[in-house]
């Protein structure tokens, strides 16, 4: 982010930024800067705070008004609402039924999604939107071929361009989409947190990712190590597990 | 929460590892502008942002995609690389990361002059320095466009 600043100021534009991680961007000294003390993935604090996201949108323009630099401003005030790291997880809803016992992963994540589906439906009806739609498939068509993994035959990519690292990827981020959607709608006010737990540690899709990085990690195919290694289960999760495992030993 | 000193160890280490091979940019540049109720206002993102059917980012992308000013919130996905930022923000309001909205209202109220019509995204897991080619050009539109303040965000 502060190498962006760098590149379009010297080309005569000026440019402010929200800094989520203060020591990094004061290594960078991009012209200008606001970091703010809210969770990675949200720069204007929480969602359907318009008044909160306002007063970060003004803090930030403001720094246009700086006669020299560069500036690094602390934004203060903490977001509003999201309980993360408050609350113990105590999930107070319906959740799909795990199926830990399925031999055919396909089969059980299918029905995890036609269980979600109303929940899905309200979300984004809801909403007005949603953010599902990455790869194009339908949630039944993601789930083959991203169960498909989970054998010693994985699918081709349902588009011939992509590496199979890539269509992986775009099938996964959509199959979580539609799980944490669905879970938001449901009664409880869940934070982020209690949503990522929910997904890890108690739906089928969860336990279909945790064996498609093992797989990926196995494969020779150099699309998909990388996505094994960094991009399918967070850094969060994988401590979490490696703890438990220790714990349990 | 990004504060490092309310992270786990293994998080702090990590962000603050990345520090030390962070490349040096030099002396900072800083361009000076009219006042804020004068200037034309673009975002640019670097959370992998791209309207529906545009080309999603993958593991080293280094190019941007343009998001229209009227693109509408349910027109715009996300397709990140990193699995290690929280989603449901953005899920639940595109305003979280991308403050198009809050932005016509400051315009409205005559804080800022006027909103660029076309904002952009990269896709911030790439190297900084491998965005320097596409940032430049990325700023000669913006420049063509009128826009003299350009908003970063992250995720």
């Amino acid at each position: 982010m502060g190498a962006l600043g760098h590149f379009i100021e010297r080309e005569g534009i000026p440019a402010a930024q929200i800094s989520l991680i203060r020591e990094q961007t004061a290594a960078i000294k991009p012209p200008r800067a606001l970091w703010v003390p809210f969770m990675l993935g949200r720069p204007f604090g929480a969602p359907n705070a318009p008044d909160f996201q306002r007063k970060v949108l003004r803090a930030l323009l403001a720094l246009f008004d700086r006669p020299s630099g560069p500036v690094l401003e602390d934004f203060k005030e903490d977001a509003p609402v999201d309980a993360v790291g408050e609350t113990t997880f105590a999930c107070p809803v319906s959740f799909a039924q795990a199926d830990t016992d399925s031999d055919d992963p396909v089969k059980a994540m299918r029905r995890e999604i036609a269980q979600l589906a109303p929940w899905y439906e309200l979300a984004r009806k809801r909403r007005g939107r949603t953010t599902v739609g990455v790869s194009g498939l339908t949630m039944e068509q993601a789930a083959n071929f991203a169960a498909g993994f989970t054998g010693d035959a994985p699918a081709s990519p349902y588009d011939a361009r992509l590496s199979a690292g890539v269509a992986l990827k775009r099938v996964c981020d959509d199959l979580k989409a539609y799980h944490y959607e669905a879970v938001a709608a449901q009664p409880g006010n869940l934070s982020s947190r209690e949503i990522d737990r929910w997904f890890w540690f108690e739906t089928i899709t969860g336990k279909v990712f945790l064996a498609i990085q093992q797989a990926c990690l196995r494969s020779d195919d150099k699309s998909l190590q990388p996505l094994g290694k960094l991009s399918l289960v967070p850094r969060a999760i994988a401590h979490a597990l490696a703890e438990k495992a220790r714990t349990a030993a | 929460m990004a504060r490092l000193s309310d992270l786990p160890e293994w998080e702090r280490h990590h962000h603050l590892d990345k520090i030390s091979a962070l490349p040096d940019y030099g002396v900072t540049p800083y361009a000076l502008g009219p006042p804020l109720n004068q200037r034309r206002v673009a975002i640019v993102t670097t959370a992998g942002l791209h309207v529906r059917g545009d080309r999603a980012f993958e593991m080293g992308s280094a190019d941007y995609r343009i998001i229209p000013g009227d693109a509408p919130a349910g027109n715009v996905v996300m397709s990140h690389i990193s699995v290690n930022y929280d989603r449901s923000g953005f899920q639940e309001d595109i305003n979280v990361v991308f403050p198009i909205d809050r932005l016509r209202e400051l315009e409205a109220e005559g804080a800022i002059g006027s909103i660029s019509d076309f904002h952009y995204s990269f896709m911030g897991a790439s190297q900084g320095h491998t965005l320097e080619a596409k940032a430049r050009e990325l700023a000669g539109l913006m420049k063509k466009d009128g826009v003299d303040a350009v908003l970063l965000t992250p995720v």
